[in-house]
């Protein structure tokens, strides 16, 4: 199983909010997959830093995973933790549509827009 | 209702390229489209809610297993595993079982939108995979998608939707999958979604319709590409058994005729007729007014048929079967320990319960199921009573061609008055030999006498007979 995890390592500081478990179905590596990826990747660093997991599992390698998680679409983003579940698909590339899906209140007001 | 038999092949019928066809299983559905279903191909399966749809298509998968072991895939688009197991259930199913012995495969997809955001460009490979996983697990031949137009209203971007749906189709075709795909009736298109457009090897229409708040179900075969099908409009009846369809028979009047005779139970009748009584498979007509004795003639001949080991189903569509016994042993005909006995099968349903493609139906059940000898069914006068006269002569039609097919030998009584009424049956031209009774007023008494319109293929008296029947039975004075 591709299984990637990627914490922010070191960051002992308290968490404010709840840890947000992340999936990350693809079906293969393809450009759409890696680019989803990247975007997640992304997302996560700017506005979960320190308070997120990412799992990313491919379903080539893992079909009877589709199921449990009632993927269809690929890239399928779920969200596991916090619940409820939530999913997005697609290649991620709108950040605003990502964090409405993930429920993510946005860094804006402390951090300085890109 | 539909006249009589018409073809039509879509296409070229190229006999060179034959289609192979996948056996449904579903009683006369692989005689109206001549093999079943196109193999490797994916059909359609369209109706409203209701219409049956699901449980065609599950019976095509579960009789892939059952008949022609060929394991199959059922996807679930709607239904949770509760509702399939309760609704299958009563159809003697047992798709838990079936699933145990990994013969099927069954997946229920849940597509919510309300957790669903999309974000940009995706594909439908999850749900590749996850058929593409079923379908190895089993090695499945047979698949059904019930019903795929879930996904429309999952999931908003119909580009990629319909996109991937054209690559599902296209999947199938080169996996060799049977595949049914059942759909909802649209307004103005075939299908609410349009999906006639990448299903189109074939396509079926279910329609349960209420006419005078009768239901009847009826199965139309829109399309079938490079095979020749009927394109009537297909009574069917849905019961414990699964589906059944009353397809027509035979287009040309070619039965066998036998030469064997068979008596009429009573000897006085077999005499009229020249000694020997009916023609094995023959068509026989007791029409006449009320009190004549009607009944107990067909009573007399299910009596001889049974008498000589033979099986009889009576259809009554008048009297109780106590009744009928009760009324019977009166005039010395007992007919209980033939029943205890299984030779004799009395099935009593009120005519207005039903209309009349499922009356047929589920008589056409009965008899496929015992095989009999014979087949009585008394008054069809009854049934003209629940429909309009043509759909009536077409009913009867299709169960006369039916039981002379087969070689059965039929009896129908009919209600009449007068003597008028003898050349006015719908069904005339169908009759081998038919006995009228009429009641005559003789000084203060009232006389039954008995004729013969007609007995084809064999000489019979013209006289006209009194007819008798006391405790002793029948007999002609």
């Amino acid at each position: 199983m591709f299984l990637f995890q990627l914490e922010n390592g070191g960051a002992k500081k308290e968490v404010e909010n709840q840890v947000y478990n992340l999936r990350l179905y693809v079906a293969g590596q393809t450009p759409k997959s890696i680019e989803a990826f990247e975007n997640l990747k992304k997302i996560a660093e700017e506005h979960l830093k320190g308070r997120y997991t990412i799992e990313v599992i491919d379903l080539l390698k893992n079909p009877q995973l589709a199921h449990g998680d009632q993927i269809l679409a690929t890239p399928t983003l779920v969200r596991k933790l916090p619940p409820p579940i939530r999913k997005i698909i697609g290649d991620l590339s709108n950040k605003e549509r990502v964090l409405v899906g993930l429920d993510i209140q946005p860094k804006k007001k402390e951090s300085p827009e890109d | 209702m539909k006249g009589d038999v018409s073809l039509q092949t879509d296409e070229s019928f190229n006999e060179k390229e034959f289609l192979e066809k996948s056996s449904t299983g579903i009683q006369g559905f692989d005689e109206v489209t001549f093999g079943g279903l196109p193999k490797g191909r994916p059909t359609i399966v369209i109706g409203g809610p209701g219409s049956g749809k699901t449980l065609f298509a599950m019976e095509f998968l579960v009789n892939g297993v059952r008949m022609f072991n060929e394991p199959g895939v059922f996807v679930a688009f709607e239904e949770t595993e509760q509702d399939l197991r309760k609704n299958t259930a009563s159809l003697g199913f047992e798709i838990g079982k079936l699933v145990e012995e990994k013969k099927l495969f069954v997946d229920y997809i849940r597509i919510e939108r309300s957790e669903i955001e999309e974000t940009g460009e995706y594909d439908l490979q999850g749900l590749f995979v996850r058929l593409g996983f079923a379908i190895d697990s089993v090695g499945a031949k047979r698949i059904v998608l019930d019903t795929i137009e879930s996904m429309f209203s999952g999931l908003s971007n119909e580009l990629i939707l319909r996109a991937e749906l054209r690559r599902l189709f296209g999947w199938l075709k080169e996996k060799g999958m049977t595949a049914v795909i059942t759909a909802e009736k649209g307004t103005g298109t075939l299908t609410r979604y349009g999906l006639e457009e990448y299903v189109s090897d074939c396509v079926i229409v279910l329609d349960h319709r209420m006419t005078s708040q009768i239901s009847t179900r009826r199965l139309r075969i829109v399309k079938y590409r490079g095979s020749m099908h009927g394109t009537n409009e297909y009574p069917f009846i849905i019961d414990n058994k699964g589906f059944q369809l009353m397809p027509i028979t035979s287009a040309a009047l070619d039965y066998s005729v036998p030469k064997t005779r068979f008596t009429t139970g009573v000897a006085a009748l077999d005499e009229m007729l020249g000694g020997q009584g009916f023609f094995k498979g023959s068509t026989i007509m007791v029409s006449g007014s009320p009190g004549t004795g009607k009944t107990s003639i067909a009573n007399a001949f299910a009596n001889a048929v049974c008498q000589n080991g033979d099986r009889c189903i009576y259809f009554a569509l008048e009297e109780s079967p106590k009744q009928i016994f009760r009324n019977m042993n009166s005039i010395g005909i007992n007919l209980e320990p033939y029943v205890t006995q299984g030779l004799l099968q009395v099935i009593s349903t009120r005519p207005t319960l039903y209309g009349l493609e499922t009356h047929l139906s589920i008589m056409l059940r009965h008899i496929e199921e015992t095989s009999p000898s014979a087949v009585i069914i008394d008054p069809i006068s009854n049934l003209i009573n629940v429909a309009e006269e043509s759909d009536v002569k077409s009913m009867l039609t299709r169960m006369i061609d039916y039981l002379k097919t087969k070689q059965i030998t039929s009896l129908f009584t009919s209600l009449i008055s007068g003597d008028n009424g003898a050349n006015k049956s719908p069904i005339s031209s169908w009759i081998d030999t038919w006995f009228l009774l009429n009641a005559r007023q003789v000084d203060s008494e009232f006389a039954t006498t008995i004729r013969i319109v007609k007995s084809r293929g064999m000489p019979h008296t013209k006289r006209i007979r009194e007819l008798e029947i006391s405790d002793k039975g029948i007999s002609i004075k």
